[in-house]
C-alpha cells in the first residue's frame, strides 16, 4: 500500500522516538469566502507555529481554535476514513487529515481553497448534493433475481479480490472534483461515480451490470474520461480510478464482466 | 421555522440509525436527520470484525458467544439482551452478505472469520475464529452498504441537521414522544419534525477525552438531549479504553491485529501479556489489556525516552498477510508515523473508544424512563443506547453486531408503534428552546473561550477519569467540570453568522460533553468497586453483593434553578449464567 497523496520525498523517516516537540513557523494561504459578508472570495494568510509531522488539518483546527473562528471546514475522523476533508492544498486535492506538514513544503506558504467543480458554500465547504446525486444514479447496490438463499452467497477469493480496490471509496470527492472533464461540465458523472459502479459490475453476485453500463453509456458517462488520470493522483485510498474507468469502457464495448 | 411531519424520525445515520432506517422505510413515511453525510459516520472508522458464530471456519455456536459476551463484561451484561444479540448475529451478518457487504471468503466460497479478543470456544478454552470481516475496514464495509442499501430503498435524509431538542407532550398523566428540533446547518434554520416515532442512533461521546479514537463530531448528542429533557443514563462510567491507540494521537489500530499474531511488547521486548492473561495473551478482553499496558508503563517497561508507550509487534507476519489483511492499519502507521510495519514494531497506547453505556432501553429498542416503564414513541440503539448487552466491558467485533441487531429491531420496532399510534400534539412554542439556546450562544459576549473549556475538559478526564480510577481523581474531576460548565456559561463565539457556523456547533457540541462528563465522573465515583472497564484503585475487586446493579443518573433540577445528578440503580437480568471470576 501506498499514500498516493503525499509527495514521496529522498528522506528517512523520523524514528519514533524523536519526539521533541520541535515547532516551525508556517504560513496557511487561505482562500475564504462566506456570501453573509462578501460577494467575491479572497485570499488570507494566517501564521501559526506547528509541529511539522501533525495534519494539515491540525494547522486548520489552530487557526480555527485560537485566531479566527469564522474559519469554516467539514471534517470527522481525521484519519482519512470519513472522507469529509477533502481540500486543494497547494494545487492538489488531499484529505487535510492525511497530509503532513513535512511533506509538502512548508517553507512556502500552504494554500488551501476548496475543491473544484462544486459550489462553494463557504471557506472550504461545497455542495456535495451534485456529486451524491451522480453517486446515486449509478445504482451503487447489489442487484439480484430469484429467491434469496439461506445461507450467504458462495463467492471464491479470487472474484472477492476482482472489484477490491474500488470498494476502498470513501466518496470524498477528491477524484471526481479534480477531474477537468467535470470542472467543464458538472454533468459528466465524475470518477467516483464510475468508481462505485465498477465496484458492483465486477462483482460476480451482482446482476445489474447491463443496467449500470447503460446508464454510463449515456453522453454523459464513461467516454467523456479523456485518462488525465488526475483522478488516480488525487485518490487518498489509493484506488486505481483511471484503470477502473477504463475497465468499465472495455466491458462497454466487449459486454463481458 | 419550518415544521415538518413524519411517521418515524431517525436521529443518526450510522450503523444503526441506517439500519432501522432500511427497516423503517419499508413500513411507514420516515426521515434520518444526521448532523454528518450518512458516509462520514464513525462506523466507518471500525475495522476488525463483526462477531458471529457461523461456525464457517471451526466449531462454533451462539452459546459460546453469548457467555463470552456476558464473561467480557463483567456479569453487568443483561443475559437476555446478550442472547438475543449472539442469536441474531449469524442472521445479521447474512443479512449483510445478501445485500452486498464483500466479507473476506474462505477457500469454499463462505464468509472467512479470524480470532479476536475475548471470543473463545466452548466458555474461555483456547480464542475462537468467529470474527467476520473485510480487510481491516469491516467498519467502512457496512456504512457504505447500508448506505447503498437505503439508496435503494428511498430512505429519505436531511443532510447536516443537528438534532438538539426532543418534544415530549403529556397525555393522560403519560409523557409521549411529539418529535424533535434540528438546526440546520447550511442555513441556520430552525425545523421541527413532528413525529410518531423517533429512533436516537447518533453514536457516542469520546470526545471529552483527549486521547482518543473517536471522530471530532462524536459528542454524545443524543444522551445529553435526552437527559436534559429528564430521561435516564445508565451505567456512564463505563467507557472502553481500546488497547491499541496510535501514540499519543489516538488513532485506532485494529485488534485484528492480534487476531493475526501480532504480539504487545514492553522495553525489554518482553510479551508483558503472557503474565496477566496466560490463555488468551494478547486476545484477552479490552480492559484487561489496557490496564496491563499502563501496569508495564507504570513499573518503568514503557518503551521511548519518558517510557509512555509499548509497541504492537508485527515484524514477524509476513508482508503478504499484513496487505492481504490490514491493509489500512500499516498504511495509517506509514502515514502518520513514518514507520514500516514490517519492519518495525508500532508505539501504541491505549485509547479512549466506546461508551458501553447509554440511554436505557429494553430489547425491542425502546427507551425507558426508569427502571422498567417504556416512553411511548421512543427508541435508540447502537453506541448511544445501553440494552446493555456491553455491561462493564464491550468485547471486539460486539458493536458492529450490536448496531444491526438493535438498529433492525429498533427500526422495526419504531415503524410498527408508528403504524398505529396518532401524532402527538406539539408543545407550545417547539422549537423555543432551541431558539434561546442558539441565539444566546450566538449573542453571548463572554470572554470564555470555547475552545480552552473543552482542552480543559479533554485534560482533566485524561488526567483523572481514565484506566485507573481513584475517589480523588474523581472528585477533582467532578470538580474541574463544574468550574468548567460555570466558564462555558460564560463563552462567546467568533462567527455570529447563520450560514455553515460551525463555530456555533462546536459550542452546542461543548455543553453536551459537559454535562455526560460530569454523569460519567460522578457514576464512577459512587461505584466504589473496580468492574470491566471501570477501575477503582482504591477498590481493586469486584464487589457483586453492592454493585451487581446498572446505575441510572436523572438529572435533577430545583425550585431555584440549580442542577443537580440523582443516581438510582436497576438489577441486572441474569438467566443461566452466574458470575464467576473472570480470567483470560
Amino acid at each position: 500500500m501506498s499514500t498516493p497523496t503525499l509527495e514521496k520525498q529522498d528522506q528517512a523517516p523520523e524514528p519514533a522516538d524523536a519526539t521533541a516537540a520541535h515547532t516551525i513557523t508556517v504560513t496557511f494561504r487561505i482562500r475564504r469566502f462566506n456570501p453573509e459578508v462578501a460577494a467575491e472570495s479572497y485570499w488570507e494568510d494566517f501564521q501559526l507555529d506547528i509541529d511539522p509531522k501533525e495534519r494539515v488539518l491540525d494547522g486548520l483546527h489552530k487557526i480555527k481554535w485560537d485566531h479566527d473562528g469564522t474559519l469554516t471546514f467539514r471534517r470527522s475522523c481525521a484519519h482519512g476514513i470519513c472522507g469529509s476533508d477533502a481540500m486543494r492544498i497547494n494545487g492538489r486535492n488531499r484529505l487535510a487529515c492525511k497530509t503532513l506538514i513535512k511533506d509538502i513544503n512548508p517553507e512556502k506558504p500552504i494554500t488551501v481553497e476548496a475543491i473544484k467543480g462544486l459550489t462553494v458554500l463557504k471557506d472550504l465547504v461545497v455542495d456535495m448534493d451534485p456529486f451524491f446525486q451522480a453517486y446515486r444514479d449509478v445504482m451503487p447496490f447489489l442487484i439480484t433475481t430469484g429467491n434469496e438463499p439461506t445461507r450467504e452467497r458462495l463467492q471464491t477469493a479470487e472474484d472477492r479480490e476482482r472489484f477490491d480496490d474500488t470498494t476502498k471509496c470513501i466518496l470524498c470527492a477528491a477524484c471526481t472534483s479534480s477531474c477537468p472533464v467535470f470542472w467543464n461540465d458538472g454533468q459528466y458523472f465524475g470518477p467516483a461515480a464510475i468508481v462505485n459502479a465498477h465496484r458492483f459490475i465486477f462483482d460476480s453476485r451482482d446482476e445489474g451490470g447491463e443496467q449500470r453500463l447503460e446508464i454510463l453509456n449515456d453522453r454523459d458517462g464513461v467516454w467523456r474520461c479523456r485518462t488525465t488520470f488526475n483522478c488516480t493522483d488525487a485518490c487518498p485510498r489509493g484506488i486505481e480510478v483511471t484503470k477502473a474507468i477504463q475497465e468499465v469502457k472495455r466491458a462497454l464495448i466487449t459486454r463481458r464482466f | 421555522m419550518k415544521i415538518h411531519k413524519y411517521d418515524t424520525v431517525i436521529v443518526g445515520a450510522g450503523g444503526a440509525g441506517m439500519r432501522a432506517a432500511i427497516e423503517s422505510t419499508k413500513r411507514s413515511r420516515t426521515a434520518v436527520l444526521t448532523k454528518l453525510y450518512p458516509t462520514r459516520s464513525h462506523t466507518g472508522a471500525a475495522q476488525g470484525g463483526m462477531a458471529a458464530a457461523l461456525a464457517n471456519v471451526e466449531e462454533d455456536n451462539w452459546e459460546w458467544h453469548t457467555f463470552d459476551t456476558i464473561k467480557g463484561g463483567d456479569y453487568l451484561v443483561d443475559q437476555d439482551a446478550a442472547e438475543i444479540l449472539a442469536k441474531e448475529a449469524i442472521d445479521s451478518v447474512l443479512d449483510l452478505e445478501k445485500m452486498g457487504l464483500p466479507f473476506n471468503r474462505t477457500p469454499d466460497g463462505t464468509i472467512d472469520q479470524r480470532r479476536f479478543g475475548g471470543h473463545s470456544r466452548n466458555h474461555g478454552e483456547a480464542p475462537v475464529r468467529r470474527s467476520c470481516y473485510a480487510s481491516d475496514r469491516t467498519g467502512h464495509m457496512i456504512l457504505q452498504t447500508l448506505y447503498q442499501n437505503c439508496v435503494k430503498e428511498g430512505v429519505e435524509f436531511y443532510n447536516e441537521f443537528y438534532v438538539l431538542d426532543l418534544l415530549m407532550t403529556e397525555v393522560d398523566g403519560v409523557k409521549r414522544t411529539a418529535g424533535v428540533v434540528a438546526y440546520e446547518l447550511a442555513t441556520g434554520e430552525l425545523h421541527v419534525f413532528q413525529a410518531k416515532a423517533v429512533v436516537f442512533a447518533s453514536g457516542g461521546c469520546g470526545k471529552f477525552f483527549k486521547v482518543t479514537s473517536n471522530a471530532h463530531t462524536l459528542t454524545g448528542d443524543g444522551q445529553a438531549v435526552a437527559y436534559r429533557r429528564g430521561l435516564p443514563l445508565e451505567d456512564m462510567e463505563f467507557f472502553q479504553f481500546h488497547p491499541t491507540g496510535i501514540w499519543r494521537m489516538g488513532i485506532l489500530l485494529t485488534e485484528g491485529a492480534r487476531g493475526e499474531g501480532g504480539i504487545l511488547r514492553n522495553k525489554d521486548g518482553e510479551r508483558f501479556m503472557e503474565k496477566y492473561a496466560p490463555v488468551m495473551k494478547d486476545l484477552a478482553s479490552r480492559d484487561v489489556v489496557s490496564r496491563s499496558i499502563y501496569t508495564e508503563i507504570r513499573e518503568g517497561r514503557g518503551c521511548g525516552p519518558e517510557g509512555d508507550h509499548v509497541f504492537l509487534d508485527l515484524t514477524h507476519l509476513p508482508p503478504e498477510q499484513l496487505d492481504a489483511k490490514l491493509p489500512d492499519i500499516t498504511e495509517f502507521a506509514r502515514t502518520y508515523l513514518g514507520i514500516e510495519p514490517y519492519t518495525d514494531p508500532i508505539p501504541i497506547q491505549p485509547t479512549a473508544h466506546y461508551t458501553m453505556g447509554g440511554i436505557p432501553t429494553n430489547v425491542e429498542g425502546e427507551v425507558l424512563s426508569d427502571n422498567d416503564t417504556v416512553v411511548p414513541g421512543l427508541y435508540a440503539a447502537g453506541e448511544v443506547a445501553c440494552v446493555s448487552v456491553h455491561g462493564a466491558n464491550r468485547l471486539g467485533t460486539n458493536s458492529l453486531l450490536d448496531i444491526n441487531v438493535f438498529g433492525r429491531r429498533a427500526g422495526i420496532a419504531a415503524a410498527e408503534y408508528s403504524a398505529t399510534a396518532d401524532f402527538v400534539e406539539l408543545p407550545e412554542d417547539p422549537a423555543g428552546f432551541v431558539r434561546d439556546q442558539v441565539e444566546n450562544l450566538r449573542d453571548a459576549t463572554g470572554s470564555e473561550r470555547v475552545t480552552e473549556v473543552r482542552r480543559a475538559l479533554q485534560e482533566t478526564m485524561d488526567k483523572n477519569v481514565m484506566v485507573f480510577r481513584t475517589e480523588q481523581t474523581l472528585k477533582e474531576a467532578v470538580e474541574e467540570i463544574g468550574s468548567l460548565r460555570e466558564r462555558f456559561k460564560n463563552c462567546s463565539v467568533q462567527d455570529k453568522g447563520k450560514r455553515f457556523n460551525t463555530d456555533l456547533l462546536e459550542a452546542l457540541e461543548l455543553g453536551n460533553l459537559l454535562d455526560l462528563a460530569e454523569v460519567m465522573a460522578i457514576s464512577a465515583l459512587a461505584r466504589k468497586e473496580s468492574r470491566g472497564g471501570h477501575y477503582r484503585e482504591d477498590y481493586p475487586n469486584r464487589d457483586d453483593v453492592n454493585f451487581m446493579r446498572h446505575t441510572m443518573a436523572y438529572r435533577e433540577v430545583g425550585a431555584d434553578g440549580s442542577e443537580s445528578i440523582r443516581l438510582d440503580y436497576k438489577p441486572v437480568v441474569q438467566t443461566r449464567y452466574q458470575p464467576m471470576e473472570r480470567k483470560y
